[in-house]
């Protein structure tokens, strides 16, 4: 009988073929979309954990009151016993030290006159050492457009937009002007190494990124350092580990009343990420509704066509002696089949693509045959574990929710009136 | 005992707010092995008499008893039980299956009723044979003409051996030529497995094979007249 009724169900092409077509369109589309929307995500989050936030942040509690103005004087003294410290306790993560700095950068011409200035914001982070961890976290190297990574002392990556409105090019002297840990004035020479596209418009404005030892001694912060950075080794951002780890931190080392006591905050708790973070999470959510509603009411919607056109066979069955109930079952196994062969393929389909576009990402940006640091304009997919199940749960279960809307009407119906609807 | 003995049945259909009665105070009992059937006009409920004793659907008063059974007691699946082991029907329409071969459509009674594998294709093979369909084993439905098609759908009806076939105007979309062959066939199979027959027609072809007949006119049995 199960072979007979296949039989049917695979020659009944507007049973078969395009109930499936439906399931896996829909399907394809919500893991696809589910990868995209989880790719820009993940970029975002990316992105801000490697210039800013990292996966976890350490301050000192003042520096993080004020964070928004750079706050150097509240910087965390002692850093590299601190670093030291988290190295071994915390091994699973990558520990690393910035500082975060602002003041005006000031171009030379020959005659060491000012040719042109500008506001600038500056990443202080480990360059030159030969384990410095920010090889790890960052690819620099990847966005350079034109010169070289620092190698040597006082040599600064520019970013490009901000090059070229201050008409600066590789070798170019630069003068960066700003305030001491003690907040008398500082001057400092650097010498541009490279030219840096991170291809995000807040950093490619007016950045510049010079090695940590440099900027300590012409901010003059000895051993200090802004914030020290953590990420996990496997630069994946996982969201409840990361408070997590901070409590433990914090609980060992935050005092209240000393402002000058380090804070950790996870990557969630800073600059609002938190939300975007459960954005995200209710995202899937939200896609698997729409996707089961949406699909539930097209699958109804063409089970009800095809129940009428299937009403002759429906009586028939009824009259040679198929129980309804089992009738009515036997609709709901066929469906279940339609929604896994459906689901499946179109899961199939669409991690395919998603993880194709994972590869090679779309790249938007055409025009510019340069590549960048951030990957703004390379739209990426990423496949996460969810991707297998998001799309095929909901195909199965919108498969056999159409089919059991559009089947009730004919378990309700009297056997007789079905028969009546037949004869006509 | 009879096949099948009807008391005093009514049967109404609710029409707004009021009834219709298309069946009015039936008295009727059947033998086996009868080739009868139910004439009258269009509306007199030949329809309507003949769902009843098929159990598609149960009288409104009165009672129905069919090879032992009460139609107006028995459940949805007690009902179709009786279908499958003691019924066949024929209808206007052929009401084949379109995706299923001559073959399937005539063993699919036959899986219902979970009868083996070789069993089955026996009983099939026997059942187109009496309607001479050998030929035709694994055409489509569309395939058929109107006869053969006919001739399927009476294969089918007759597959598992019922006591009782029902045809509901078997013959109102054939020719005359095909009627008679059908209907040739039909009393072949009456005299040979002693199959009941119960039609429902206004086709003076098929009335003038009918050894008794029950006239109905507006729900009521007008005549009941057996023929030698
Ligand atoms: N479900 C129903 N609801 C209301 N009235 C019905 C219903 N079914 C049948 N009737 C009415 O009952 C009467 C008998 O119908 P039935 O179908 O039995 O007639 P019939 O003798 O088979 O006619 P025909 O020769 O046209 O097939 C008709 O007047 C019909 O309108
Ligand atoms: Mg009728």
């Amino acid at each position: 009988m199960i072979m007979f009724l296949l039989k049917g169900l695979i020659r009944d092409k507007s049973r078969s073929l395009f109930p499936v077509l439906m399931v896996s369109t829909g399907v394809f589309l919500t893991v696809f979309l589910y990868g995209f929307m989880q790719g820009i995500f993940d970029d975002f989050v990316k992105v801000n954990a490697q210039f800013d936030t990292g996966h976890v942040k350490i301050m000192t509690h003042a520096y993080k009151e004020l964070f928004d103005q750079m706050p150097n004087d509240l910087a965390i003294l002692e850093a590299e016993e601190m670093l030291t410290q988290l190295q071994d306790t915390e091994k699973g993560m990558i520990w690393t030290p910035r500082i975060q700095f602002g003041g005006l950068l000031d171009i030379p011409d020959k005659n060491g006159e000012t040719k042109s200035q500008g506001p600038v914001m500056g990443i202080g982070m480990d360059l030159l050492s030969s384990d410095s961890k920010e090889k790890e976290i960052l690819n620099l190297e990847d966005g350079i457009v034109q010169g070289r990574m620092p190698q040597k002392k006082n040599e600064i990556l520019i970013s490009e937009e901000f090059a070229k409105k201050l008409g600066v090019k590789v070798g170019d002297a630069a003068t960066l002007i700003s305030s001491t840990m003690h907040s008398s004035m500082a001057m400092y020479n650097f010498r541009v190494s490279g030219i840096v596209r991170f291809g995000m418009t807040a950093l490619d404005k007016s950045t510049i990124i010079a090695d940590i030892r440099d900027v300590r001694v012409a901010l003059d912060m000895r051993d200090a350092a802004s914030e020290i950075l953590g990420y996990s080794r496997d630069m994946i951002y996982d969201d409840d580990g990361m408070i997590k780890l901070a409590e433990r931190f914090n609980k060992k080392f935050f005092i209240e009343d000393d402002e000058f006591s380090p804070i950790m905050l996870s990557l969630g708790e800073q600059r609002g990420l938190g939300e975007y973070i459960n954005l995200g999470k209710s995202f899937s959510g939200i896609i698997i509704s729409i996707f089961v509603i949406a699909m539930s009411i097209v699958l109804w919607n063409s089970g009800l066509l095809n129940g009428i056109r299937r009403y002759g066979e429906i009586g028939v069955r009824l009259a040679i002696g198929e129980a309804k109930g089992t009738l009515y079952r036997r609709m709901i196994y066929e469906s279940i089949i339609i929604g896994i062969i459906g689901s499946s393929a179109g899961t199939m389909a669409g991690l395919l693509i998603c993880y194709y576009l994972q590869h090679t990402g779309i790249d938007f940006g055409n025009m510019m045959q340069k590549s960048n640091v951030l990957i703004a304009n390379v739209m990426r997919t990423r496949v996460t574990t969810t991707s297998y199940v998001i799309g095929f749960i909901p195909g199965v279960i919108a498969s056999v929710i159409g089919t059991m809307f559009s089947g009730i009407g004919i378990y309700r119906r009297k056997t007789s009136q079905l028969f009546k609807e037949l004869e006509v | 005992m009879g096949l099948i003995k009807i008391e005093n049945m009514v049967k109404r259909y609710p029409m707004g707010k009021t009834e219709f009665t298309a069946l009015k105070d039936i008295n009727l009992s059947f033998e086996r092995g009868e080739f009868c059937g139910l004439i009258g006009p269009s509306g007199s409920g030949k329809t309507t008499l003949l769902n009843i004793i098929g159990s598609l659907d149960v009288p409104s008063e009165g009672s129905a008893t069919v090879l032992d059974r009460n139609i107006e007691n028995l459940s949805h699946i007690e009902a179709a039980r009786l279908r499958s082991k003691h019924m066949g029907f024929i209808f206007q329409t052929y009401n084949l299956l379109p995706v299923y071969t001559v073959f399937e459509n005539v063993e699919f009674p036959l899986l219902i009723m979970k009868v083996p594998e070789d069993e089955r294709k026996k009983k099939v093979m026997d059942a187109l044979q009496w309607v001479g369909l050998m030929d035709k084993i694994k055409s489509r439905p569309a395939q058929l003409s109107g006869g053969e098609s006919q001739r399927v759908a009476v294969a089918r009806a007759i597959v598992k051996r019922p006591e009782l076939v029902l045809a509901d105007e078997p013959t109102a979309n054939l020719d005359a030529k095909n009627s008679h062959n059908v209907l040739k066939m039909m009393v072949k199979l009456n005299k040979e497995l002693k199959t009941t027959f119960i039609f429902a027609t206004h086709d003076e072809k098929v009335i003038g094979y009918l050894r008794r007949k029950i006239h109905l006119i507006d729900g009521k049995v007008a005549k009941d007249e057996i023929v030698n």
